[in-house]
């Protein structure tokens, strides 16, 4: 067809789209949410919250001290004592189903707000976060009227007041796995965000008063991990925290020898192990979705991709260029891809390990995309020509690298991905299904993921063995966190 | 011992390009050619599905979007294949097919008018002078129900009647019963009968209805010397959809890196509106890569696709959409 002109553009460079910012809404200070009301904490402290992709900051938050995490937690045992012990199943399945329609019609500003407190980009919190934060709240308002078929016995009661620390990775999603369940077996809660993206929770508390969810019964303290540490002090029933290994340990020690019940979801190494047989095309997005999914700030981030050895070649060669594909900048663009890292101590972390990567032996090739100069950014990182003894193979990056290890047999990608003192996510590719469910068996994984990896559903229940915790989240083994069982 | 270490070769081109000693395998026997295309990974339907589902959430604004709507209506085949096509609805198509828009002059031009074959001389004739080609279905189209002499004289009817560009269809029954080697030597032998004109290969996908069947096809359809892999005739229920053309573009891409040929790909039926075609443009620049961003290389097979393009493109220009019957109807 050399007769015809050439075509009207060589690639489609998109131009810029760009959500707008002040779908978010945002005001200038936000309070706690104490006893259904929003108030100045007692000692008037405040922090501040930054966008991380500009360095810009977004509000300033109320810092919970130890006297208003007290406060919190004596709203949240009248609610329990006085309204919300005494509904029926019935009822607060009705305020359930309130909540997830109102984040439904909220999505948009709740979407944008994530993108602009987290960094992550306006795809995925439109996506992901805020549906499936919805898809939680209306699949446990199903089971409030149901907790005697859930299979804890004939009347499985509450546990009393909850107090929930959640990490910054998915703020509201986070927030909606904590409290659908507990507040369907008939707790009260006090909610603790992160440090860094509070913001979410606070209007996920505006939705609370809209729900007219009785006063005291969902009350959220922002502040550092001070206040954290107060919550997990106070007089509460149970204790649900997703974050750090380190920080997990720390609230186990703090609770031994107290009748407090704990549930921890902590850190991961996820093996995303990967047979010659496998779907290719699929398995490249897999990989992708895997790592750099949220910038990689994925507890059960595949960050460990072991490939057969007979493939590997061709698997890189197509994830290489997949990974050049990767759009990385403003989290507000449609077209983004990945966006910017939560916070500057995250970025050195990240940093530091990588460089160890180097330091080690490992291979490094990073995508030669263009990051804005000003926020915290880091472009998509694979480490090839990993040992198991690396750091980067051990240590939970939680940032967008991802190490490549080989093997040659199904026994020894079994030996190396369960080499690793966490346990919580694993992915599985192949288009054998008996070979699937033989690795399956082997690996010691609170979840394995079969030709897919990094999806969430309500019904399924999440969570992790050894160092990533243990306790469950989702679906009916949900439930058992907080209930008397 | 450990594994042998690997790494990712640094390469700064983003395009593809064919690996050292590329070049089309020569299909000697049906058992090699079985062998072959049993031989390349499966596709996950899931996985596959949800990568065109998330191509399709990319926006095109602005300047972006202007290029696309211009690159897509380049890019149509208008056709018409109806039992009712008359020489003066060929000669109307012809006129719309060379200036799509008469109030905007510097609209481009389609690709190319598909017809029959007995209406390809009647296209000939009103395309004179103009770079939009002729394209005529043959082989007993659309179903290719007849045998090989009559596929081939259909083919034949139509080059000498002046068909720049043949789209034949693939015998679905051989395929799904195993023959390959009858689909592939047909193939071969309609390529020879079409000479200069360039081969379009159906492999009508809705009847084919698995992805692994779609990859293998189309991995067929090239080795036996196709220029285009077409999605569908559209005359059954399921014709083009984005995730098939995904897959068939991740084998177009595959195919030029392994065998140094690059292979268009021909989206056809049930894209009717401007949102889809560039979502279908979003797919082939991710997928297969700019080279492909081409009329050369890639084509819609539609008809009222180009009225919903020309919509937008003035909506693009003058910021609101014009009264549809400022558009011709055909």
């Amino acid at each position: 067809m050399e007769e015809r002109p050439a075509s009207t553009l060589s690639a489609l460079e998109y131009d810029p789209a760009p959500e707008s910012a002040a779908v978010a809404r945002l005001r200038e200070r936000y309070g706690l949410f104490i006893g259904g009301a929003f108030v100045e904490a007692a000692d008037g402290a405040t922090f501040e919250t930054l966008n991380p992709a500009t360095e810009e900051p977004l509000a300033r938050v109320a810092q919970a001290g130890e006297a208003d995490v007290a406060v919190a937690v004596a709203a949240a045992r009248r609610a329990y004592d006085k309204v919300w012990g005494k509904t029926t199943g019935a009822q607060r399945s009705k305020y359930l189903f309130r909540i997830a329609r109102l984040i439904q019609e909220r999505s948009r500003e709740l979407a944008v707000l994530e993108s602009l407190d987290n960094g992550k980009p306006i795809r995925e919190s439109r996506d992901l976060d805020v549906p499936l934060a919805a898809a939680y709240f209306f699949y446990y308002a199903g089971w409030a009227d149901k907790l005697e078929h859930a299979g804890f016995g004939p009347d499985p009661r509450p546990l009393g007041v909850a107090g929930q620390i959640i990490p910054w990775n998915f703020p509201l999603l986070m927030a909606a796995w904590k409290l659908a369940p507990a507040l369907a077996a008939g707790n009260t809660c006090v909610l603790k965000p992160a440090e860094t993206t509070p913001l979410s929770a606070l209007v996920l508390a505006e939705i609370l008063q809209q729900a007219e969810l009785p006063d005291g019964v969902v009350n959220v303290v922002t502040g550092d991990g001070s206040t954290g540490a107060a919550l997990v002090a106070s007089p509460v029933d149970k204790i649900a925290f997703t974050g750090s290994t380190e920080v997990g340990k720390v609230i186990q020690r703090r609770l031994a020898g107290r009748t407090t019940r704990l549930t921890l979801e902590l850190g991961g190494k996820g093996a995303n192990i990967v047979f010659d047989d496998a779907p290719i095309d699929e398995v490249v997005e897999g990989i992708v979705d895997g790592i750099f999914f949220n910038q990689g700030h994925v507890c059960c981030a595949g960050s460990r991709l072991l490939v057969q050895e007979s493939a590997a070649e061709e698997v890189l060669h197509r994830l290489r260029r997949r990974v050049d594909q990767l759009r990385v900048g403003d989290p507000l663009d449609k077209n983004t891809d990945v966006g910017a890292i939560n916070s500057a101590a995250q970025l050195e972390k990240i940093r530091e390990l990588t460089a160890w990567g180097e330091r080690e032996g490992a291979t490094r090739y990073t995508s030669p995309c263009a990051l804005p100069e000003r926020g915290y950014w880091f472009a998509p990182t694979v480490f090839t020509d990993v040992a198991q003894t690396h750091r980067i193979a051990r240590e939970e990056v939680f940032g967008p690298v991802l190490s490549v290890l080989t093997f040659r047999t199904p026994e020894e990608a079994v030996a190396k991905a369960n080499n690793t003192t966490y346990g919580l996510a694993c992915g599985v590719w192949s288009e054998k299904g008996s070979r699937t469910l033989w690795v399956a068996e082997r690996l010691r994984a609170g979840v394995v993921w079969a030709n897919t990896y990094n999806r969430f559903d309500p019904a399924s229940p999440f969570g992790g063995v050894r160092e990533s915790g243990f306790g469950r989240e989702g679906g009916r083994h949900g439930l058992e966190a907080y209930l008397d069982v | 011992m450990s594994p042998a270490p690997l790494r990712l070769v640094v390469d700064d081109e983003r395009a593809v390009r064919p690996r050292p000693g590329a070049s089309v395998p020569v299909v000697e026997s049906e058992a090699q050619l079985r062998s072959l295309l049993r031989g390349l990974a499966g596709v996950d339907a899931v996985g596959a599905e949800a990568r065109a589902a998330k191509l399709a959430t990319r926006s095109l604004k602005r300047e972006t979007k202007r290029a696309a709507i211009d690159l897509a209506l380049s890019m149509v085949d208008l056709t018409t294949l109806e039992g009712a096509d008359t020489p003066g609805r060929v000669a109307s198509l012809c006129a719309k097919a060379r200036r799509p828009d008469p109030e905007e002059p510097d609209t481009p031009a389609v690709a190319a008018v598909c017809v029959y074959p007995d209406l390809v001389a009647t296209a000939r004739a009103h395309l004179a002078g103009s770079d939009v080609r002729v394209a005529s279905v043959a082989t007993a189209f659309p179903s290719g129900r007849a045998s090989r002499a009559v596929k081939l004289l259909d083919v034949a009817d139509a080059v000498a009647a002046g068909a720049d560009e043949v789209d034949m269809v693939i015998d679905r029954g051989a395929f799904l019963s195993g023959r390959l080697g009858e689909v592939f030597d047909e193939v071969v032998a309609v390529r020879e009968a079409c000479g200069p004109a360039h081969l379009k290969v159906i492999l009508e996908v809705g009847e084919l209805v698995t992805y692994d069947n779609v990859r293998r096809a189309s991995w067929l359809a090239m080795l036996a010397g196709a220029d285009f892999i077409k999605t569908s005739t559209g005359k059954v229920a399921v014709n083009a959809t984005l995730p098939t053309t995904l897959v068939m573009l991740e084998a177009a891409r595959d195919f030029a890196e392994s065998t140094g040929r690059l292979v268009g790909v021909k989206a056809a039926g049930g894209i009717r509106t401007t949102k889809e075609a560039l979502r279908y443009l979003v797919v082939v620049n991710e997928t297969a890569g700019s080279a492909w961003l081409d009329p050369a290389l890639f084509r819609f097979g539609a008809s009222s696709l180009v009225n919903d393009l020309l919509l937008q493109r003035r909506k693009q220009r003058s910021g609101a959409y014009a009264r549809p019957d400022r558009i011709s109807v055909d």
